[in-house]
């Protein structure tokens, strides 16, 4: 009788913590929406809304739009994929394979990596690589990664060793028995890991264009900073169905891949 | 039967890899389709080792080692931390109470429809894909995006990045508390409105008691999330950390930089922490 007791006043409490802590954040924040809803506040809004219809749909700036949904387009598949490469070589000694050095010292270099956002790496490659998209595409690299590494390691060190062994036992080389019994096992699941974040990244190379790093992103950060709301309305469109068609892709190669594993 | 156990194998013809050459074309596909890609994207090594660029980069992370410590700046960045976490905070609440009522009117299981025939049934289904188009609108847009034009709309500060949190979480709620209501055993809901129960008394006592361990650790699961993206909307000028480090960023200030950086880790791994204790608490 006792413990659920304990539970109940323990889930209680909490409750009442968290209802706390949502009084005192809009309390700190001293929030007032009150001016949203009376006085000029909605005829604002209602105006700020109405600039944006109806979108620029002119052959020119459509064109312009197109390219730069390409080139955030290109910029999510290339950091994905660098990533994916950097993430396999450095999953491999963070799995321990070659030691406990070398594992520490991938598991530091990957939760570096992984721990400060895209943003961030974007504006230190925007110094490094100068504005444009090479510097989004190193930025989501580096990010990525450090997330993709360590889902990989984690993968390698749940995929069960004794095909390998039995390879080595054999006499296949290491490389050969690593490629021809564990890389089998993993590679779906690895697969599976980078077509997901290939759908964050998507989302998130739109974003890196807001701080350089090109693309649809830096035209909607512009058009809205010149107050521009019909051309920022089509570059909206154009993320939006940006991030659909993705969506669309890296679900059906996922599909295809859990039809293929199963 | 003389087995060698050393001899390399590989040496034999026959026991290379059969799909070597199908494997290599498709590699080489692979190349020439990326091409394009390497274009669009100004792919170019070459300026990471630019001198001037290098001058620029060396000199900023010079700057990284001692992180900033002065009084003044450590006063602007614990003002800047608590307006990131209550950020994160009231945009979740906000979030909550969009996504709610959206994931009531979504939820298949509730459907009076579902029971047997009722009249206008048509009319509830159009109402509830309604419902969702109107909650993929809410989610197709990044968060980033709807706190730049918050920014253009209320202004400055934290007002725009709890906006834009309650929109693109609400959504984002909404969707998934829908789709965890509608996987838990829906009999003891069923059963309540056959008997003529209202749909919220089903929703309260037929669905909920299943599904509210699993709803309340996904909700803390998401304020965790949003913590992180609080960071990141300051970066478009929603306050925050993300705005303190935007600035120093601009005036290539390394210590602050690294000083941010590293509040921010902390935060990070404190929301972590955070959520999973109530995990554990609430589960």
């Amino acid at each position: 009788m006792n413990a659920p007791h304990g539970r109940r006043a323990l889930g209680a409490l909490s409750v009442g913590a968290i209802l706390l802590a949502v009084g005192a954040s809009f309390a700190y924040l001293a929030l007032d929406f009150r001016a949203l809803f009376t006085g000029d506040g909605p005829h604002e809004m209602a105006r700020f809304v109405r600039a944006f219809f109806p979108a620029d749909l002119g052959g020119a700036f459509l064109r312009q739009v197109g390219l730069g949904a390409l080139q955030t387009f290109a910029v999510s598949v290339l950091g994905t994929l660098l990533a994916v490469v950097g993430g396999a070589a450095l999953a491999l000694p963070a799995a321990g394979r070659f030691g406990r050095l070398p594992k520490w010292l991938a598991r530091f270099v990957l939760n570096g990596l992984r721990s400060m956002p895209e943003l961030v790496w974007a504006a230190l490659m925007v110094l490094a690589a100068g504005l444009g998209p090479f510097a989004g595409t190193l930025a989501l690299a580096l990010h990525t990664t450090g997330v993709l590494g360590r889902l990989f390691a984690e993968s390698l060190e749940n995929a069960p060793r004794t095909p390998e062994l039995s390879l080595r036992d054999l006499g296949a080389g290491a490389v050969a028995s690593f490629a021809y019994a564990t890389l089998p096992l993993v590679a779906p699941q690895c697969l599976g890991y980078a077509l997901y974040r290939w759908e964050m990244n998507i989302r998130m190379a739109t974003i890196l264009g807001f701080v350089g790093g090109g693309g649809l992103g830096q035209m909607l950060y512009f058009n809205l900073s010149l107050l521009q709301q019909p051309q920022a309305a089509t570059e909206l469109l154009g993320m939006a169905g940006l991030v659909l068609i993705v969506d669309a892709i890296s679900g059906a190669a996922r599909k295809a891949l859990s039809a293929h594993a199963g | 039967m003389n087995l060698d156990l050393h001899a390399p194998v590989r040496a034999d013809p026959a026991l290379r890899d059969p799909l070597a050459r199908r494997r290599l074309g498709l590699a080489v596909a692979a190349l020439v389709l990326l091409w394009p890609l390497l274009r669009l994207a100004e792919f170019n090594p070459a300026t990471l080792a630019d001198p001037a660029n290098l001058q620029v980069m060396a000199t900023f992370l010079g700057g990284f080692l001692p992180p900033a410590t002065g009084r003044e700046f450590l006063g602007e960045l614990l003002t800047a931390t608590l307006q990131t976490l209550a950020m994160a905070t009231a945009g979740m609440a906000l979030a909550f109470v969009v996504a709610v009522p959206l994931a009531f009117a979504s939820t298949r299981v509730l459907s009076l429809a579902a029971i047997g025939p009722a009249a206008g049934a048509w009319r509830g289904r159009a109402w509830r894909q309604a419902v969702r188009a109107f909650m993929v609108f809410l989610r197709a847009v990044p968060e980033v995006v709807w706190a730049l034009m918050f920014v253009r709309a209320v202004g400055l500060g934290p007002a725009a990045g709890v906006l834009a949190l309650a929109i693109t979480y609400g959504g984002m709620l909404a969707k998934v508390y829908s789709e965890i209501l509608e996987s838990v055993d829906a009999r003891p809901a069923r059963a309540l409105l056959e008997a003529g129960s209202g749909r919220v008394a089903a929703l309260c006592f037929g669905l909920l008691p299943l599904a509210a361990q699993e709803l309340a650790s996904y909700t803390v699961y998401r304020w965790e999330c949003a913590v992180r993206a609080a960071v990141i909307m300051g970066f478009v000028g929603a306050g925050g950390l993300g705005q303190l480090m935007d600035q120093s960023l601009k005036m290539l200030s390394g210590g602050e930089v690294s000083s941010i950086a590293l509040v921010f880790l902390g935060l990070v791994m404190l929301a972590d922490a955070i959520s999973h204790g109530l995990r554990r608490v609430l589960a």
